[in-house]
């Protein structure tokens, strides 16, 4: 007890410090680098398979059980057990945090997507049919953009909780900013540093997540009434 | 030796079960503290959800909750809280997994007394029920199978979150990876594997057991929109 409180009162380990984040800031750089080019690609590759997944779960139904089980049980699996699952194979690098986070991030976008892609009203279906479109031309220019919505709350998603799960790579010494959290916690409780990790950590994600709703707004301002995220 | 060799070859030695810090003290380690935590999660999300559906506000308080707690790293939780009030140890680490518990606790509840048939409501408000008695006598009832998804979701993710304590040496199942990895790769794969699939058919286990106790709980004419339920709650967490 006296132990906890001796170092509580003590004025040199504050929660804060600019001097901190003067003295330190290529290493800081370095991390904030590594977590968001870490952060980008998994969500872009995510993106790029999830997406084909989920218009194969919404053309042939009978695909989409199967691919929203196994989804389900893999957001099931812990991920530093992913981590354990894949780096005997991958080894100790950013290619094995990089799957990780790629597994993940590619369960939320699909489940969103196919979310996204069922909310397409049959009549609306229906009338592009009428109208002369086929299978492509429906999916490109009347459903994807009406699943616009499910598919950017899927990318969201995915991006705020990946660049949580970032973190976990410390495990293999590839965590971005959270080798910066886990450092101050081994260098005897250093709170500046703990504290300035978790909070780029969650600055990241909130840029990262307007960035996405930006675009999204670009690309689909016909979403810009009315939605709430 | 190949990865899956040396697991199987780890798993099958008695003493990596049984002695101190093996297979059985890190299990009952995880479970008790992953019990702690839902059940701290649940005596605090509960009340609040149960209360903001009965009044119908702080939709958007429910939702802020689960996303500000999905921006935050378990990693920051897990080496803060210890320096704080709490101080080093068990407790620390099971307020930490608490928070992740939250969300959808929370969502759940409030969006279980949100979805009570009107008509219900008004129905109990014409009999002269007081709110309290609407909330415990009616929309409680209703709110159950939502309450179930919400105690099952909730139970999971802090099984699988309580693995990373071990980054704190909070005890659990994670420790069993995290000292495979200590160890090298070479060496320590077949303990890092063992470790990964320790922790996740925990995972999987719980998931299945409280989909069963779901189930049970779920009062007969409930059930047939079990499965909607449980979705439309998933996606409340989700934020969608």
């Amino acid at each position: 007890m006296s132990f906890r409180l001796s170092y509580r009162a003590d004025p040199g380990n504050p929660w804060f410090s600019w001097q901190y984040v003067r003295d330190n800031s290529d290493t800081i750089l370095a991390a904030v680098r590594e977590h968001a080019s870490l952060t980008v690609r998994a969500v872009l590759i995510a993106a790029l398979v999830a997406l084909p997944l989920a218009v194969a779960a919404y053309w042939f139904r009978r695909l989409a059980g199967p691919i929203l089980a196994l989804t389900g049980v893999l957001y099931t699996i812990p991920s530093l057990a992913l981590f354990a699952f894949l780096a005997p194979y991958l080894g100790i690098g950013a290619i094995t945090v990089l799957s990780v986070v790629v597994l993940y991030a590619l369960l939320v976008i699909v489940r969103n997507a196919i979310a996204g892609l069922n909310q397409v009203p049959p009549e609306v279906r229906e009338a592009a049919e009428g109208m002369g479109y086929g299978r492509w031309g429906r999916l490109f220019r009347i459903e994807l953009p009406l699943a616009l919505p499910g598919i950017l709350t899927g990318l969201r998603l995915a991006t705020v909780s990946t660049v949580a799960l970032v973190t976990v790579g410390v495990v293999i010494g590839r965590g971005g900013l959270g080798q910066l959290i886990f450092a101050g916690f081994q260098n005897n409780f250093y709170k500046a540093q703990i504290m300035t990790g978790t909070l780029l950590c969650v600055l990241l994600a909130l840029v990262l997540d307007l960035l996405i709703a930006g675009v999204g707004r670009l690309v689909a301002p016909w979403l810009r009434r009315g939605r709430a995220a | 030796m190949n990865p899956v060799e040396a697991a199987l070859v780890w798993l099958n030695d008695p003493l990596n079960w049984t002695n101190p810090g093996g297979i059985l003290d890190r299990l009952g380690e995880h479970l008790s503290m992953s019990a702690a935590a839902v059940a701290l999660g649940c005596l605090v999300a509960w009340p609040i959800g149960l209360w903001l559906g009965h009044t119908g506000r702080g939709g958007g308080l429910v939702v802020l909750v689960a996303n500000i707690t999905l921006a935050v790293p378990t990693l920051a939780l897990l080496t803060i809280l210890p320096l704080t009030f709490l101080g080093f140890g068990r407790p620390a680490v099971v307020v930490a997994l608490a928070v992740f518990a939250v969300p959808p606790l929370l969502a759940n509840a409030y969006t279980g007394v949100r979805q009570a048939d009107p008509e219900a409501r008004d129905a109990a408000r014409g009999m002269g029920f007081s709110g309290w008695q609407l909330l415990r006598r009616v929309e409680l009832p209703l709110a159950v199978p939502y309450l179930a998804a919400g105690f099952r979701t909730a139970s999971v993710q802090v099984v699988a979150t309580a693995a990373l304590a071990s980054f704190v040496n909070g005890g659990g199942l994670g420790q069993i990876i995290r000292a495979g990895f200590g160890l090298d790769i070479a060496a320590g794969g077949g303990q890092i594997l063992a470790g990964g699939v320790l922790v996740a058919g925990l995972a999987v286990l719980v998931e299945l057991v409280l989909a069963l106790v779901e189930r049970l709980v779920t009062p007969r004419p409930l059930r047939p929109v079990r499965r909607r339920a449980a979705r439309r709650a998933a996606d409340a967490v989700a934020g969608g």
